[in-house]
């Protein structure tokens, strides 16, 4: 029994090491166009997973991730659009009837400084929501309603406030990062490099997380969560948690979004885009961590895929895609393996069963 | 027992259509053989082998799909003219087409994809500001070539892009000038909130001050917005001669049929639109904006020869009920222009086609178009037009010649802190 449990063990971390190092060598076997694409769908598969944390364990459904994913954006965006300006104001104030740059944006002159609000904006946008909506015990579909609500109206605002964050077109053009520019093909590798790494450790950490104790929380206050409260749990102060977490990588899967794509605009941070991210960790398999990453991949390469090789019609297959899978693999693709390794499992069971027949 | 097995079924199924896709396979599931195959296509430069592949890349889904599909097959159908008189420098052209899908950062992404990818000796693409701006970065990078087909509002001039719609001075400027000699000089803003509305009423407010016309009101509403009642209510206690409208899209269905309820006449009140042509009218609705007015460089009954045979091969190839329209157009003869320069420079090089370019000309539907080498922008005739009942635009204007593109307007005093303020 023992000895089944390590095997198990090392044989998902040998798969892991290996996924990892294919993941790491891939800028020896893939174009630089490919690469790129790669490092963005790994970027998604970063958000992904905090996603699959707050739905896939805890239960709460946010259709909201969008903004959190829009907020690291933006964060590594300005301070981006600021290096290439050097020092200048960006084109869009100019035209929108700025002289000078707005107080909000002057932080973002020192990367430092960006990066690390491209993690706490978010996390402290989720964590002032959660712990408003969880303490007064509003869960299930009125929490997903409202973070619907939430990506609604700070679209609008990011639209709308057209002299800060550039409206609908968004940020781009940018040329260097710490004065490195930023469209090398070195570059880029790096920042892939970045992704890969940031995934595993994400990967890794929140795979900890889950396997133990506290993981075991979250699942019962998915399951039940009047149990866990009768128990002595706090519910609202776990879920407060996952979801500021979930928001903080949310941010960071933001950030290196930008700094492979090199623009972001708010039809990336919306309500559709927003879904389309809970989609992901649906296809894959929630409360899994692995299935999220392969949705993730899986997904937005198929509609690479699709859009490359028949643009008319490329929505329908996607379409198709969707249906198919939430009608026949309700738990994902993952779901499917597991649903393998069952019927194995109870194939053995029954042999031995056979064989203790025999013996007696 | 069943389900199991049918989830088999699917999933080799959705393998079976993901490999379908192997023409472009995809990075996700790392093929190595595959991708060897994908690099060793690369090295092959456009120039060699029997065709030359130029990227189409319009959003074909989303909202800007209306509009954006119709250029996508006039760009086509210059390809096949092209085509069928013997291709550029002997060889067949070959259209990589790509979707947009009405996302910024697809443009770039495809772009990319075309440029990196397809190694493309062109791209002709793009239709919102937001698309061009996220494709400038891509396409200098790669050092590419885009040919962008609508009038926009100036203050841009990258070395790999032509602009092959009319700049400011080629639409909007002369179209100030007519209203305040023809309409009155009381002038309403109502534009759509972002950057083309926003750019071109701050060059409207700065020409109606040095020529002595008078700004009532200013208005912007967010894309795709629909309420005009409020909108509405202003026009009628400020009682503008113009109102001077570049919304966009849908929103240009709601305006003019509201006003109209609201009984306001083009009598009362002409609305000139900058972003309203034959296309849109279809949607709009003939009966809501007869008599209102439109600056273009082009109309459908433009009165020349080669329009004359542009519109019937565009009709033969997309139906009776197809019309033409400026970007429409400028799609069109930008696919010419390009042959034109390749031919001219004997090559698909980038820096060689570009010298060949400057000072080329052609005889596009809307009259002679050249191109201008200071600023890779062509020369264009303006005219105005009223819109028919019939939903075409007759010509009630246009300019003696084609005008000089002048996309920093610095041909014009009263633009001067605007130009310098807007051109870093």
């Amino acid at each position: 029994m023992q000895s089944t449990i390590i095997q198990k063990l090392l044989g998902h971390r040998i798969i892991f090491s290996i996924l990892f190092i294919l993941l790491l060598t891939a800028p020896l076997y893939l174009s630089d166009f490919r690469l790129n694409l790669l490092g963005k769908f790994l970027a998604f598969a970063i958000l992904a997973i905090g996603l699959d944390l707050l739905w896939g364990y805890t239960g709460v459904l946010s259709l909201g991730h969008g903004i959190f994913f829009g907020l690291g954006a933006y964060c590594m965006a300005m301070y981006l659009k600021l290096e290439a300006n050097a020092g200048g104001l960006p084109d869009f104030m100019t035209w929108s009837g700025m002289s000078e740059l707005p107080l909000i944006w002057l932080p973002f002159q020192y990367p430092i400084v960006a990066i690390i609000l491209g993690v706490l904006f978010p996390a402290f946008l989720a964590f002032v929501l959660g712990s408003l909506t969880f303490r007064n015990r509003i869960s299930g579909v009125y929490f997903t309603i409202l973070s619907q609500a939430l990506v609604l109206v700070l679209v609008t605002l990011f639209v709308g406030a057209q002299n800060l964050t550039g409206g609908t077109s968004g940020l781009t053009n940018f040329e260097t990062l710490f004065g490195i520019p930023m469209n090398e093909a070195s570059t880029q590798t790096m920042f892939y490099i970045i992704t890969v790494v940031v995934l595993a450790a994400i990967f890794l950490g929140c795979r900890r997380l889950v396997n133990g104790r506290f993981g075991n929380v979250l699942i019962g206050i998915r399951d039940g969560e009047n149990r866990m409260r009768f128990l002595g749990y706090n519910p609202s102060a776990y879920k407060t948690f996952i979801y500021t977490l979930s928001a903080a990588i949310a941010g960071m899967a933001g950030m290196l979004f930008v700094l492979q794509v090199g623009i972001i605009s708010p039809t990336m941070i919306g309500i559709i885009p927003s879904i389309e991210m809970v989609l992901w960790v649906a296809l894959g398999g929630r409360g899994t961590i692995i299935g999220p990453v392969i949705g993730a991949v899986l997904v937005n390469a198929a509609k690479t895929g699709f859009s490359e090789s028949y643009p008319d019609i490329w929505t329908y297959f996607l379409g198709l895609l969707f249906v198919l899978v939430v009608v026949f693999l309700p738990k994902g693709l993952t779901g499917l393996f597991e649903t393998w390794k069952a019927r194995r499992k109870s194939q053995n069971v029954g042999k031995h069963v056979d064989v203790a027949k025999s013996y007696r | 027992m069943r389900k199991p097995f049918i989830a088999f079924v699917l999933l080799g199924l959705f393998l079976c259509v993901l490999a379908a896709c192997s023409a472009s396979e995809n990075a996700a599931n790392a093929n190595e053989p595959e991708e060897t195959d994908n690099e060793s296509t690369e090295d092959t430069s456009t120039d060699n082998g029997d065709t030359i592949k130029v990227g189409i890349l319009h959003s074909l889904s989303g909202t800007m799909a209306i509009s954006e599909t119709s250029v996508q097959q006039a760009e086509l159908l210059a390809i096949e003219e092209i085509n069928e008189n013997g291709g550029v420098l002997g060889k067949q052209l070959e259209p990589v087409v790509e979707d947009g899908a009405s996302d910024w950062p697809t443009f770039a992404e495809k772009a990319g994809k075309l440029l990196e990818q397809d190694q493309v000796a062109a791209i002709f693409g793009g239709w919102t500001s937001a698309s061009r701006k996220a494709m400038l970065p891509v396409v200098e990078e790669n050092n590419g070539l885009l040919f962008y087909p609508v009038q926009y509002e100036g203050m841009e001039s990258s070395p790999n892009i032509f602009y092959t719609g009319a700049a400011p001075n080629q639409q909007i400027v002369p179209a100030v000038n007519w209203l305040l000699e023809n309409k009155g000089d009381s002038f309403f803003l109502l534009g759509s909130d972002y950057v083309f509305p926003r750019t071109a009423n701050a060059a409207i407010k700065a020409q109606l001050e040095a020529k002595g016309g008078e700004l009532v009101g200013e208005e912007y509403t967010p894309l795709g917005h629909t309420d005009y009642n409020t909108v509405i209510a202003k026009i009628r206690s400020e009682q503008p001669e113009v109102i001077f409208n570049t919304l966009n899209g849908d929103s240009n269905v709601a305006f003019f049929k509201q006003l109209s309820d609201a009984g306001i006449t083009p009598e009362d009140t002409t609305v000139l639109s900058v972003s309203v042509a034959e296309e849109e009218i279809k949607g709009i609705g003939a009966e809501v904006i007869e008599g209102h007015l439109t600056s273009w460089n082009y109309y459908q009954t433009t009165d020349t020869s080669e329009n004359e045979a542009f519109v019937e091969n565009y009709k033969a190839a997309y139906g009776d009920d197809a019309v033409t329209a400026d970007p429409i157009e400028a799609g069109y003869f930008g696919v010419h222009l390009w042959a034109k320069a390749v031919e001219k420079a004997g090559t698909t090089d980038v820096e060689a086609v570009k010298e060949a370019a400057k000072g080329i000309s052609y005889d596009a539907p809307n009259g002679t178009v050249t191109i201008d080498g200071d600023n890779q922008h062509v020369y264009k005739t303006v005219r105005i037009g009223e819109v028919q009942s019939d939903g075409m635009i007759e010509q009630v204007w246009q300019s003696e010649e084609p005008i000089k593109p002048d996309p920093f307007l610095e041909g014009y005093d009263w633009a001067n802190e605007l130009s310098e303020s807007l051109a870093e």
